[in-house]
């Protein structure tokens, strides 16, 4: 049994868990928290992705956990390691807030929302459904997911937890 | 990540010296709206793994006071004021003479408060900045935020994110009197405008 023990989700990071952990990620701001779960074999994974498209990538070693693009099909791959299936896996997700307004809202300061769009795309890309979503609005969200339900819960300092 | 060419330590003490001087004028404008002397700390500068950023001011979850404002022009960059909640209670009661709320439910003269406060003091950074060093660099209009460290700050690491998993942070820390630290200055320039700032400064870029 591994219920109790607590997996932590860094920025622009990646983990999978099982049997009752809880997976978690702190202070997501524009980043989105995105999870897929395995109901059959109580398995979960759960990405912090930090920006939409490995495109715009300029540095040495990518880090595929911080893409869109790239994180959505590492984290499949992991949990397909663990025994997974792919027709199993449903997607839930939270973050992609625009933390600051301004009036003239360059791309990079609407980076929230493409983060959002980017993840939905990789997901309909690779036929993942997802089941529940608390994206968009100005504030941040703490997000666990607890791989022995599948429940989803959502922090925030305004709103206190949401569950999914 | 090799954002310096060679030099790498003459480098950095001069960007130590551009928070010296952008947040020593910050510091005076503070002083003179509360009328009390504020300190600063030498500031630091350094490559940071994202995950630490926000452990400066508390952790990821900490509730933080952040003014945040891009710095436009010749070297672009980003920049935050960040206070946590009892220092920006003692600055308000301080500016306005007033208890501020107990909780984090600011009213909307607290808030237009802070928020102008981090006008003026990111207003007097920037330009003690671009007189030094003769660039154009102009803040755009700032706006406040009070939530959680890590989602604030990550608002701020987009520029440096497409390059790596650490950004240079220029952090200089206010002092009021003995007290705990009051607030953070955080000036993150983008990973192109360090040549600039170099060039600006006659530091040799090989």
């Amino acid at each position: 049994m591994t219920e109790g023990v607590l997996i932590k989700v860094g920025m622009a990071d990646l983990n999978v868990g099982t049997g009752g952990a809880i997976i978690r990620t702190t202070g997501l701001g524009s980043c989105v928290g995105l999870t897929l779960y395995d109901a059959q074999l109580k398995l979960g994974g759960m990405a912090h992705i930090m920006l939409p498209s490995s495109e715009i990538a300029r540095e040495g070693q990518l880090n595929i956990a911080k893409y869109a693009d790239t994180a959505v099909p590492e984290l499949i791959e992991q949990l397909k390691r663990k025994g997974a299936s792919i027709g199993r896996l449903v997607a839930k997700m939270a973050g992609g807030a625009q933390m600051f307004a301004f009036a003239n809202g360059s791309d990079s300061m609407r980076i929230g929302p493409r983060n959002v769009e980017a993840t939905k795309l990789a997901l309909t890309q690779l036929g993942i459904p997802l089941i529940g979503e608390d994206t968009g609005g100005n504030y941040g969200r703490t997000v666990e997911l607890d791989s022995g339900t599948g429940v989803f819960s959502i922090r925030s300092v305004q709103h206190g937890i949401k569950e999914i | 990540m090799n954002l310096f060419n060679g030099n790498a330590d003459f480098k950095m003490d001069v960007l130590r010296e551009v928070g010296n001087i952008g947040a020593g004028n910050a510091a005076t404008a503070l002083s003179l709206l509360l009328d009390k002397p504020v300190d600063m700390a030498v500031p630091t500068v350094s490559l940071v793994p994202f995950e630490a950023i926000a452990e400066r001011v508390g952790g990821s979850e900490a509730v933080v006071i952040a003014i945040f404002l891009r710095v436009e022009g010749d070297a672009p960059g980003n920049m935050f004021f960040i206070l946590n909640r009892e220092p920006a209670r003692r600055i308000l009661r301080g500016l306005l003479g007033f208890e501020a709320a107990e909780n984090d439910d600011y009213s909307e003269l607290e808030l237009s408060a802070l928020n102008e406060i981090g006008n003026i003091l990111a207003g007097s950074y920037l330009s003690s900045l671009a007189d030094f060093t003769g660039l154009h660099m102009s803040p755009t209009v700032p706006s406040l935020a009070v939530d959680m460290a890590g989602a604030i700050l990550s608002y701020g690491l987009v520029q440096f994110g497409t390059m790596g998993d650490d950004a240079l942070l220029i952090d200089t820390t206010f002092l009021e009197g003995q007290q705990e630290a009051e607030g953070h200055f955080f000036l993150i320039p983008d990973p192109e405008s360090f040549d600039k700032l170099f060039r600006a400064l006659g530091v040799p870029i090989e």
